[in-house]
């Protein structure tokens, strides 16, 4: 649905250049929600605009539904920008227009005729849950609401695609969560291609299908959020997820392992685990029959989008020979086990 | 001057200058208001361009504002007199005021309009391009309604401007409240004169402040 082919963006002069973006490529499949994250700087922003061309890259193409958006005119720009819905992280709603008009506003501008503006408003403010609220200036909403018209704005022009900057950096977390249920409603019910930018990993983990890891203008690692999740290869991925799971610094536990005397013999080991194992007895039954004993030095049980997870880091303390059993049996079970120390 | 003295006061002509005042406030209002906007609003487009040749035309636009704006408005009105009675036929009178009140004044009202567009909030003109707006669709649709506070503030200030600059007009026959106010009362030592026509333009000045500010007010949703 999206394709970003060899993107570079350089910004400012001959004297003093930036480069935002260097031969970046990222392709969006339709029907899925993808999130890019990355730390400010990273040229997350930069990449997002560069899709409706809000900010036209310095190299590459954009393909949009089968489309090259860089060689078209003025005209046929405008065209196709309306196929790509997009909400903004500070909202970017009209402050003198009423909520109504908001989101009729990508209507009028089109010269739809007031009573099919009208249907098709009054669908999306029942959509969103604001038809209670058609009225009001933006001024009188809470963040949550400003968003939800903001959503409700991007899709009155029946788009493709659907991109969010940051929309819920500005939100609450109760109110983030909200939002990010709507989006994934949306998503469900029109099949819209969602492509968003964060950093927040709670955003990725919470609804995206797959993920891409900006830094330096180049996406580091990518892949279904499952794997990146679980396995991430890159720093940067890492420091993302561990920021997360704990609010603090750790490298998964291991300098809290690492700090408690354990006996020599003991095995430090990383346990992975996914979708409906996650709620099987399979440790228990594992070193029951081993006989290894274990201790639980750091664990988290989640779900990505709906896919239950479970990621433990557990010292086995038993002869080797046990603990070499238990691992193989745990491998058989196919979970997915790492020996850390 | 012993005792003000009222009654001396010749009411007729009192009205006829008030008349002219209003005549000459609300056209040059009129024009510099048709002249101004788009005159703002392309200072604003130009300085917002990424094209070298707009850039340039808005230096030198921008240049002829200043200069405009800086010359004396009493200057301004003898060096148009030529120019005056090109357009107009007469360079004297209500008619002959008009074309140097607005010229005076229509470099003032269109910076504030280009002010008044600078302060939309860039998001919302970003989102407008996004969502597929053409650049007279911002401007029409997004510009202008962001911008209305702002613009009737600036349009209240130009029209209370141009009340004071009449009062010069006087100096090429123009007439109203102002020329009275020197002929009579400062030339002729008629203080009463003085003391009413002054006392009127007051009145026209907080009249016109106060519904530009109800104005503003009603138009704000921030």
């Amino acid at each position: 649905m999206i394709e970003l082919k060899q993107i570079t963006k350089i910004y400012g002069n001959k004297k003093k250049r930036t480069t935002a973006l260097s031969g970046l490529n990222l392709k969006v499949e339709k029907g899925e929600i993808f999130g890019v994250i990355g730390h400010s700087g990273a040229g997350k922003s930069t990449l997002i605009r560069c899709i409706n061309l809000l900010e036209r890259p310095s190299e590459g193409e954009v393909w949009v539904g089968g489309i090259e958006l860089t060689g078209l005119g003025k005209r046929e720009l405008q065209q196709q920008r309306r196929k790509i819905g997009m909400i903004f992280q500070h909202f970017n709603l009209l402050s003198s227009a009423t909520v109504y008009d908001n989101v009729a506003f990508p209507l009028t501008l089109i010269g739809i005729p007031k009573n099919q503006i009208r249907k098709k408003v009054d669908e999306l403010l029942s959509l969103v849950g604001l038809e209670d609220h058609r009225s009001k200036y933006p001024a009188q909403l809470s963040g949550g609401q400003k968003q939800r018209v903001g959503i409700a704005r991007a899709l009155a022009s029946d788009p493709d695609v659907l991109l969010c900057d940051e929309a819920t950096s500005a939100l609450d977390p109760q109110t983030t969560d909200s939002i990010l249920k709507l989006l994934l409603d949306i998503n469900k019910r029109f099949g819209l291609t969602i492509l968003l930018i964060t950093h927040e990993m709670h955003v990725i983990q919470s609804i995206c299908d797959r993920v891409a890891v900006i830094h330096e203008g180049g996406i580091v690692e990518e892949g279904p959020v499952t794997e990146v999740f679980l396995k991430p290869q890159h720093t940067v991925t890492r420091e993302f997820i561990n920021r997360d799971a704990s609010g603090a610094e750790g490298e998964d536990g291991l300098h809290l392992a690492a700090s408690v005397p354990r006996p020599t013999w003991a095995k430090l080991v990383r346990i992975t685990f996914l979708g409906a194992k996650t709620y099987e007895s399979v440790l228990s039954q594992v070193v029951r029959e081993t006989g290894v004993h274990f201790a639980i030095l750091q664990g988290t049980i989640s779900t990505i989008k709906d896919v239950p997870y479970g990621k433990l880091t557990v010292s086995f303390e038993g002869d080797s020979g046990q603990v070499e059993q238990t691992l193989a049996l745990l491998k058989e079970r196919e979970l997915d086990v790492e020996v850390i120390g | 001057m012993d005792q003000l003295d009222f009654s001396k006061i010749d009411w007729s002509e009192m009205a006829t200058a008030s008349g002219d005042t209003l005549q000459m406030m609300g056209f040059s209002t009129l024009f510099t208001f048709l002249i101004g906007l788009p005159l703002g609003i392309l200072l604003y487009t130009f300085s917002k361009s990424n094209a070298p040749v707009l850039i340039w035309i808005y230096r030198v636009l921008s240049f002829i504002v200043n200069i405009v704006r800086s010359v004396p408005f009493i200057i301004l009105i003898i060096a148009l007199i030529p120019f005056t009675r090109m357009i107009m036929g007469v360079s004297s009178g209500v008619e002959g005021t008009i074309p140097p009140l607005v010229i005076g004044a229509a470099p003032f009202f269109a910076r504030l309009v280009e002010t008044a567009l600078r302060e939309v909030d860039r998001g919302v003109i970003e989102a407008s391009y996004a969502m597929g707006a053409s650049t007279v669709q911002v401007i029409r649709k997004v510009l202008l309604p962001e911008s209305l506070p702002g613009l009737i503030a600036g349009m209240t200030i130009t029209a209370v401007t141009l009340v004071s600059y009449t009062a010069m007009s006087g100096m090429i026959g123009g007439g109203g409240l102002g020329d009275l106010a020197i002929r009579y009362g400062y030339y002729r030592y008629e203080t009463e004169v003085m003391i009413i026509s002054v006392f009127f333009m007051v009145v026209l000045v907080q009249v016109l402040q106060m519904l530009g500010d109800r104005l503003v007010i009603y138009f704000t949703r921030k």
